[in-house]
């Protein structure tokens, strides 16, 4: 009943506010219109669009051997991203909440910029680090041994996948250490609780709703990056590179609307269920 | 500054919510033009639900009806309604100034830019803002922008004045202070004014009249002094004040009999009926031991609380009983005593809770 | 935690006097601040390595004569002008589009946040689960889409407009979350409830009161969405034609065709235009945060 006295909120729905209703409906109508034209509609025509060529070309991801395989490399690489990015994230995101040094603010918002690059630019710091001019190479030739190149193989796709799921995992863990509560902590060592104790009953259930969240931004994020696959033109194939090549090469639109539906459905999947569990932040919007 | 009071009406209000629960019962009030009534009860009683439908912020359910004056005013929208609203956390407009504030509802009726000074330059000097016009809210102590709040609701003259907890951001101390400025204040400009409080001494201090709600309905309606002296129902005793309560058996109730560790006690005829009894603290006579007539008792605990001092005193047979003696009273925390209580001072609690 | 020596409880304590033995060792513990352990020291040191070092790589190969022999063949800026020269317009056009994104989200995703933000209705929480599903598929899929109901239409095809409506899309999602959000606050309810019992219409209190409230969360938004417009690529490379190139597009372009000191002088200059609108939004959320919490 305590509700009933809270709730406030502007327009009440009695029967007769429908003046008030109107009025909601004429501030979102904008907003509504250009999504229902621009996503929803096209949208719907491309979950429409494999059922031209058979029911089945929905399930083209399982059905075919070669898309299963971009499938799950796709995944897999996904998985060790997400699990990498997750602790050195939370290494980072506690080293960086519980000690100050100066530049510490400067440092933190270096290492958060690539949030906002393109995967392409991520794709050439990794051939600049591991390409055939690349820093790894000059060093190995240097040292007297022939030129390592790391940049255009699964490692590469690797680091470069790191390199921009870590600024989300730093930004997010710093914040959520800094919000840590420094009493629970006091209790603890109160209590006689040495530096794993601290961390293992204190520190992680504090930071689990943020490891799901990073968690599954990380993974989702993975699992649709383009731009870096692509700058790096890697053996190692991944789906959205798959889609890709099915759109523009072989301009078979029916498999890629598939390919794109499965992907997207994975994708949506993991905010969902990440945000059933973790509560709204997970969606990153 | 005139006044532009009415009375408000209300007939068979009653608020569901979309879920189904009962915010108000079907409910009805007046308040008299001038007057300065309270809503007073704990947390989810339903007194912000009907400050807010006096308001207009939330529409009752069909066939409520409210009133200011003669004009029905049950499907105006708040925008229409005249009234002046004071909020909990005051809701000054952050970016605008202390002036810019208080003649907000001035600018939008399109006042002439000189009324407007007038009337700001008139209610600055009524709540005692001088100096401080061109600061923004968050430059302000908490007091300064309840004045703020109240000068800002008044200005354009409404018809009726809604206090929403006008007092509970504050800390006691400036509580107390403030309280007592709002009260003459409201005096002064003699407007009907409806005020929802949780603090019963806030709404003893504020308001001619108080309304106790309880779970959606009021239970009782009076000035302080009745509502603490005769009150109608427990709930009201028990929210006004402390009382202690004595229990007896059925057939006590019936023949109207009292009894308190061993000895008989008389009690009014109106109590007849009643299993529980209740007593107010400051009731209870605590004088020696062995005075003739006197129910014996111990003192199991003594508080001093400055003005008064509380004790706890333990009977046979019953639960101990809260006393509130005067400051210098020699009852020492062990002692023997006996307790003596004018037989008026009992009070029914007829209900079965 | 940044109570000084001479503030903190812990000195406060001490000066009482001599404390029981445990009481002073756990006063000593947590007053002293633990030195980073150096496991945790490694791994913050190379993880910033690994991710500064690329950046100041990239900018300085854009500004040596010959990336093959380093800094040795000293600096220029002819790189920076070639790519000027040859893609200079796209620099343009993604700040235009940039700018363009902001004002149409701004127009379409301010009164749709109000109007999500005080909907009692159902309707309004599946709206928003909607909205948010641009960004929950991968870009790709959403270009696919709209190449699928639109492609046909040359006109729209081969104009802006089409990457335009790509990148609302896409950033309409932010725009209306980052407001929405603070429009539920209590506060901008009250105000908002304030402003209508001093008989303000809705114009005068949504332009009036409640857009000046949450100004902090608009520009906060505003710059979200240039900076995610000016970095998007997913969408655009499916989207673009040659004669509508933005940013990142060229970026892939000349990653793939030219010289390394083309590429990294072209990434300077994306540097250069995306670190300030970084910073500033990195500056506005602090100042949020302070002002209003989370």
């Amino acid at each position: 009943m305590s509700q009933a006295d809270c709730i406030v909120g502007i327009p009440s729905q009695a029967p007769g506010d429908w003046r008030a209703r109107a009025l909601l409906l004429a501030c979102s109508a904008p907003a509504v219109a250009f999504f229902a034209a621009f996503w929803l509609l096209p949208a719907g025509l491309l979950l429409a669009l494999p059922a031209r060529e058979g029911w089945r070309t929905y399930f083209a991801t399982l059905t075919d051997a070669l898309y299963l395989q971009s499938l799950l490399q796709t995944l897999a690489l996904s998985l060790a991203v997400t699990l990498a990015t997750l602790l050195i994230g939370a290494v980072m995101g506690i080293a960086l909440a519980r000690h100050r040094f100066t530049g510490r603010g400067l440092l933190l918002s270096l290492l958060t910029l690539p949030l906002s690059f393109p995967g392409v630019i991520i794709g050439f710091f990794i051939i600049l680090l591991g390409g055939r001019q690349g820093t790894l190479a000059d060093l190995s030739v240097a040292l007297g041994g022939e030129r390592i190149t790391f940049a255009y193989g699964l490692l590469g796709l690797f680091l470069g996948y790191l390199y921009f799921s870590l600024p989300r995992a730093i930004a997010s863990y710093t914040a959520a250490a800094e919000a840590l509560d420094p009493h629970l902590e006091e209790a603890a060592r109160s209590l006689g609780g040495n530096g794993w104790r601290v961390a293992r009953d204190v520190w992680w259930p504090q930071l689990l709703p943020t490891t799901l969240a990073c968690g599954a931004i990380v993974f989702a994020t993975s699992v649709g990056a383009f731009g870096t696959a692509f700058t790096l033109s890697s053996k190692f194939e991944v789906l959205p590179i798959t889609i890709y090549n099915e759109f523009t090469n072989y301009a078979n639109f029916a498999l890629a609307a598939s390919l794109s539906i499965s992907l997207g459905l994975i994708t949506w999947l993991v905010l969902w269920l990440s945000r059933r569990w973790a509560g709204p932040a997970a969606t990153g919007v | 500054m005139e006044s532009n009071s009415v009375a408000i009406d209300i007939r068979q209000c009653a608020k569901t919510y979309a879920d189904g629960t009962r915010g108000l019962q079907a409910t009805d009030l007046r308040v008299e033009p001038g007057e300065v009534l309270a809503l007073l009860g704990p947390s989810g009683c339903g007194k912000t639900t009907l400050l807010r439908i006096i308001a207009g912020l939330e529409t009752p359910d069909a066939g409520s009806r409210i009133a200011f004056g003669d004009t029905d005013v049950t499907r105006v929208p708040i925008e229409k309604r005249q009234v002046g609203m004071m909020f909990q956390h005051y809701a000054l407009f952050p970016q605008m100034s202390v002036q810019a504030n208080i003649a907000y509802g001035l600018r939008i009726r399109g006042v002439s830019e000189q009324e407007q000074r007038r009337v700001v330059g008139e209610l600055v000097d009524l709540v005692r803002l001088n100096g401080l016009e061109h600061k923004r809210p968050a430059e302000l102590s908490g007091g300064q922008r309840q004045r703020v709040a109240l000068a800002r609701a008044v200005a354009s003259r409404p018809r009726v004045l809604l206090l929403d907890e006008p007092l509970t951001a504050l800390d006691a101390k400036l509580k107390e202070t403030l309280r007592d400025e709002l009260a003459q204040l409201l005096r002064q400009l003699r407007i009907t004014a409806v005020h929802v409080t949780h603090d019963q001494q806030e709404a003893m201090a504020i308001a001619d009249r108080m309304a106790v709600m309880q779970a959606g309905r009021i239970l009782q309606v009076g000035d302080g002094e009745s509502l603490y002296r005769r009150p109608a129902h427990p709930f009201v005793a028990t929210f006004l004040g402390r009382v202690n309560q004595v229990e007896r058996s059925e057939d006590d109730a019936r023949s109207n009999r009292l009894a308190l560790a061993g000895m008989e006690l008389a009690c009014p005829a109106e109590c007849t009926g009643a299993a529980r009894l209740l007593l107010r603290p400051e009731d209870i006579e605590v004088c020696a031991a062995g005075t003739p007539g006197a129910v014996p008792a111990s003192v199991a605990r003594r508080v001093f609380l400055g003005d008064r001092l509380q004790l706890t005193l333990e009977l046979a047979g019953h639960t101990p009983l809260m006393a509130d003696v005067a400051r210098d009273h020699a009852a020492q925390s062990g002692d023997r005593v006996a307790l003596r209580i004018a037989p008026h001072q009992w009070m029914p609690n007829h209900a079965h809770a | 935690m940044r109570t000084t020596q001479k503030n903190s409880p812990h000195a406060a304590l001490a000066a009482q006097g001599p404390l029981p033995l445990e009481g002073a060792a756990f006063c000593l513990g947590a007053a002293r601040r633990p030195k980073m352990p150096p496991l945790m020291w490694l791994v913050t040191a190379t993880v910033t390595v690994f991710m500064l070092a690329p950046m100041l790589l990239s900018v300085l190969a854009g500004l040596v004569q010959n990336y093959g022999q380093g800094m040795a063949s000293g600096l220029t800026t002819r790189w920076l002008a070639e790519v000027w020269a040859g893609y200079g317009n796209t620099v343009l056009m993604s700040l235009l589009l940039a700018c363009a994104c902001v004002a149409m989200t701004l127009v379409l995703g301010v009164p749709c946040a109000y109007a999500l933000a005080r909907s009692r209705s159902p309707w309004a929480r599946h709206f928003e689960e909607l909205l948010t599903l641009p960004v929950a598929i991968p870009g790709l899929a959403s270009a696919l889409a709209l190449l699928l109901a639109y492609g046909s239409v040359a006109a729209f095809r081969q104009s802006f407009a089409f990457i335009l409506v790509g990148h609302v899309v896409f950033t309409l999602p932010f725009m209306v979350r980052m407001v929405g959000s603070a429009l539920r606050r209590q506060e901008l309810v009250a105000l908002e409830e304030a402003a209508r019992s001093l008989g303000a219409s809705f114009t005068q209190r949504f332009l009036g009161v409640l857009v000046p409230a949450v100004l902090p969360a608009i520009v906060a938004a505003c710059l979200m969405v240039f900076t995610l417009s000016m970095g998007e690529f997913n969408l655009t490379w499916m989207l673009h034609t040659p004669l509508t190139r933005t940013l990142p597009v060229g970026l892939a372009d000349s990653y793939a065709s030219m010289r390394i000191e083309v590429g990294s002088a072209y990434t300077l200059i994306f540097l250069i235009v995306i670190l300030p609108v970084m910073w500033l939004l990195q500056a506005l959320g602090h100042f949020i945060e302070k002002h209003y919490g989370k």
